[in-house]
């Protein structure tokens, strides 16, 4: 066991763990930050994805040991009131069915909208190829991104 | 002392071991809580009114509803809900909605074969309708008028010719003390005026799971809880016999490893390693390490080139059972002026549900009891395998519904149930087991795979006369010791793997002979959405198509005419179901008319196909358009669905979810997941290997259109699956002249010059 102080979501958070231990699960098991799921362990459907300095990042392929002073947000220090503009679109056209790999998506999808605030189609298509959902939402998954690319712009245009 | 008095203390005391749950409110619109036992915690505001086990109102005028059945994505939590709100007349953003746990206070509280709304709906109703009723009395009371003269609307009931109205909140105190009427004879509705029903409403849920709040059976979180793997046999029905469980204990974090005897019950508590650790992690690291000696037993021998070649042979004989015989099939064969035969072939295929089985169980032995924390479509199963396993009465036994992700039936198994069980009854401190996804993958309780042996002919009009079924199976011989002539033990098909002889088109044709041949395995096997159907509709929806095209025949022309004009068919014995035939045609001709179907010309590489199925009392039809790329890429354009489920749509949101969420299942079954059987193992061990369709292979249109009759209300979670795959394969035939006669498609080429 050795500790390792992360970044996770602003904070300064010390975890005592094997060095080979993911990030995925020192934030589920040691901080309690559960919004990050287990899906694969092997980075292949995105249920764990999280941002490492504002890229998106297989939690479940990330040892403790190896991030450093990179700076982690998970799905739960994605926006303080939970409010970001996909977690609105989410809600609004009812994104979710049983919802557990919603967070990955909205991790990727976020990290599409700070590259390509207006995505096309094929654009979310190429991004969120690494994300599963078993329940096939992916209809009203990419509606939702338009969605939030709305109300990111309205919100600009009002500042 | 009943059940319920003693889990009503069980709860609180769940809630202080557990900590305070995070509850976030959303405006607009009704909040689910994690669970009832948060409800049981809040401190009462004043008075309330509870006139059954699912509706509570505080004198604040808030209103809770209990869900009691299990949320694994299809959207009951919000649905069920909805109808007692509706008869209840509240405004929904004043509805907060609670997880039940499994309680006999609430009624059977299984999720499966599309049951949750039909065995609910109507009592539903009366529910609301009874609270409503005894309010009205609270305010005519008060305000000494009839309750004839009075209206409850949006959380008030209002005396119109006073112009006096008083909120629920205020009602409450009184309600409470007033007898409760026999529910038969509350007055419901009138359906014309619901405010409620039939519009989109968003999963109360919603809020929680987008901020990535604890929900989730892996979610679970308790002081003092360890974390377990458990690891079975690769070959399926196999138990260890030692394994190195000294160096396993010595490993970083790991608090004990120790065998699992297990039982001969292939979905029971099958045998196995277990290893506890302090985290996720070093059980898994642990796991890596884990060298087992293993029984693999008469498992070892299965292989799917084995099996497929068992079942050709079996083919060239009669089946094992007749299922049905009608009129002289070998006759009309013989006397068919065309005849096509062909052989569908479908593997074994798992569940995948994105949250892996996990369950925490926590075994108290100064009491006796244990307490679960499980994601199961399955409580009440789950609770009794675990009672009749450890011999603990089941009034001992608590179990906390968590929301599932996803189910597809395969938790309406308990193994994980069990097994968490097992490990908590040996460890005696709170324990979480998490599978890992290869454990999931490689140890469901698996879609059987299937074989038909098909023969069909059309007469000189191009009439269909003559079908034959030779069904080849898989079985597991279970014991049954006291059935006669049985030598103790029987086989018995997996779930999915016996066909009923009235399957269509068995009802409507003159000479049609099912027969069926079972595979003796040892591979476990469960319900996978739409069991049976979910591969019936393929093959026979397909062999249709052949037919019909055999006879020149227009595809939905030639479908119609088999349904024949009358307007039921009646179900062949006891327990045989009636086909409203009406109902088919009904949502056949609308999918013809809503597609345009023959009216569209397309060019080589692209075209349109046609298929329906009935299953769990819902009548769908489908039209997939689809283009094929020269390189033999498939592309699905639009799919069109027509679906009856009867008079009323409870949550057009919910329902048109799981009409795209069916559909886009049903797609990505047809194109990608396969399971190879070696020497008693799965092969595939993971989603690398064992592919589901992702996002852009999603069809770019899913019309959903719901026509409404005069039935009843019913569920939505399987019958839209079944007719996607035939629907798509008749299209690509249509496109390329390339019929698909085995699953998955990348076993067809469907390359075209």
């Amino acid at each position: 066991m050795s500790k390792y102080t992360l970044s996770v979501n602003g904070r300064a958070r010390t975890v005592d763990v094997e060095a080979d231990t993911p990030l995925l699960w020192a934030l589920r098991d040691t901080l309690g930050l559960v919004g990050t799921k287990y899906g694969c362990g092997m980075g292949v459907c995105g249920a764990c994805t999280v941002h490492v300095d504002g890229q998106p990042a297989r939690a479940c392929q990330l040892p403790v040991s190896s991030v450093g002073k990179g700076k982690v947000t998970t799905i739960e220090g994605l926006d303080a009131q939970a409010s970001h503009p996909l977690q609105q679109a989410w809600q609004e056209l009812d994104v979710p069915q049983c919802g557990y790999c919603q967070s990955g998506q909205i991790m990727s999808a976020c990290a599409l909208l700070k590259q390509h605030p207006r995505p096309s189609d094929a654009q979310i298509d190429a991004a969120m190829a690494g994300n599963l959902c078993r329940c096939a939402t992916y209809v009203r998954i990419r509606a939702g991104i338009h969605r939030a690319a709305d109300i990111a712009a309205t919100a600009k245009d009002k500042k | 002392m009943t059940h319920a008095d003693t889990t009503v203390p069980a709860r609180r005391r769940f809630l202080r071991q557990s900590g305070a749950l995070l509850l976030s409110l959303q405006a607009g619109g009704a909040i689910g809580l994690a669970s009832a036992a948060e409800l049981d915690a809040r401190p009462a505001a004043g008075e309330a009114f509870a006139p059954n086990a699912f509706i509570r109102i505080g004198a604040d005028g808030r209103i809770t509803l209990v869900s009691k059945q299990p949320e694994i994505g299809q959207g009951i939590k919000t649905s069920l809900p909805m109808v007692i709100a509706e008869e209840l007349e509240v405004d929904w953003k004043d509805v907060r909605i609670v997880q039940g746990d499994l309680d006999p206070a609430y009624g059977p509280q299984g999720a499966g074969g599309s049951t949750s709304t039909p065995t609910n709906y109507d009592n539903f109703h009366r529910l609301g309708a009874t609270a409503r009723t005894m309010l009205v009395q609270a305010a005519a009371r008060t305000w000494g008028v009839a309750p004839a003269d009075c209206r409850a609307s949006m959380g008030s009931v209002h005396h119109d010719a006073s112009k006096r109205k008083l909120g629920y909140g205020a009602l409450v105190k009184l309600a409470a003390t007033l007898p409760v009427p026999d529910a038969k004879t509350v007055a419901l509705k009138d359906p014309s005026s619901y405010r409620l029903l039939g519009t989109r409403i968003g999963g109360v849920d919603n809020g929680l799971l987008v901020a990535g709040k604890p929900l989730f059976g892996i979610d679970t979180r308790l002081p003092g809880m360890l974390y377990a793997s458990y690891v079975k046999c690769p070959v399926l029905g196999g138990r260890p016999v030692g394994a190195n469980l000294a160096a396993i204990k010595a490993m970083p974090g790991v608090k004990d490893a120790f065998i699992v005897e297990g039982t001969e019950n292939l979905n029971g508590l099958r045998p196995g390693v277990a290893i506890v650790a302090d985290s996720t992690w070093n059980a898994l690291r642990a796991r890596k390490a884990l060298k087992v000696e293993w029984d693999e037993g008469e498992g070892a021998n299965h292989s799917w080139a084995g099996f497929t070649a068992q079942a050709h042979a079996a083919a060239r004989n009669p089946g094992t059972a007749t299922l049905r015989k009608d009129g002289d099939v070998a006759a009309a064969l013989a006397g068919a002026a065309r005849s096509v035969e062909a052989t569908y072939t479908y593997p074994f295929i798992s569940h995948a549900s994105m949250e892996p089985q996990n369950c925490t169980a926590w075994f108290k032995p100064a009491s006796g009891e244990l307490e679960l924390w499980a994601p199961t479509q399955n409580p009440g199963a789950g609770q009794a395998l675990v009672s009749s396993t450890f011999n603990i009465p089941k009034e001992k036994i608590l179990l906390h519904i968590t929301r599932s992700g996803g189910g597809f039936g395969r938790r309406l198994s308990s193994d994980f149930i069990v097994e968490a069980a097992a490990i908590a009854h040996k460890v005696k401190a709170p324990v979480k087991l998490t599978w890992t996804r290869e454990d999931d993958l490689q140890q469901d309780h698996f879609r059987a795979g299937g074989f038909h042996f098909l023969r069909g002919g059309v007469d000189a009009q191009g009439k269909l006369v003559a079908w034959h079924n030779h069904f080849v199976t898989f079985a597991n011989r279970v014991e049954r010791p006291n059935q006669e002539n049985s030598g103790g033990s029987v086989l018995q098909p997996g779930s999915g793997g016996n066909l009923s002889g009235d399957e269509f088109p068995a009802r409507w044709v003159a000479n049609c002979l099912l027969e069926q041949t079972p595979l003796e395995c040892r591979i476990p096997m469960g319900p996978w959405r739409a069991p049976g159907s979910n591969v019936f509709s393929w093959v026979f929806h397909s062999f249709i198509d052949e037919l019909a095209h055999a006879a020149g025949r227009d595809p939905i022309a030639f479908r119609l005419e088999i349904l024949g004009d009358k307007d039921t068919m009646a179900g062949t014995g006891e327990r045989g179901v009636p086909y409203n035939v009406a109902r088919m045609r009904g949502v056949l001709q609308a999918v013809a008319e809503k597609s345009n179907w023959g009216k569209r010309t397309f060019a080589r590489g692209q075209g349109a196909g046609v298929a329906f199925h009935f299953s769990h009392r819902g009548y769908v039809a489908e039209v997939a358009e689809v283009t094929v790329s020269k390189d033999g890429k498939l592309t699905v354009d639009r799919v069109v669905v027509v679906t009856d489920i009867g008079a009323q749509i409870v949550n057009l949101s919910g329902a048109e979810h799981q009409v795209e969420g069916s559909v886009i299942d049903g797609l990505s079954t047809l194109m990608y997941p396969e399971l190879d059987l070696e020497k008693g193992r799965i092969v595939q061990s993971n989603f690398h290997e064992y592919q589901l369709l992702r996002m852009p292979d999603t069809p770019a249109k899913i019309e959903s259109h719901f026509l409404k009759t005069d039935y009843p209300v019913t569920g939505l979670g399987e019958p839209v699956f079944p007719p996607l795959a035939p629907a798509v394969c008749n299209a690509i035939f249509a496109a390329t002249g390339k019929r698909v006669r085995e699953l998955p498609l990348s076993k067809t080429d469907l390359s075209w010059s």
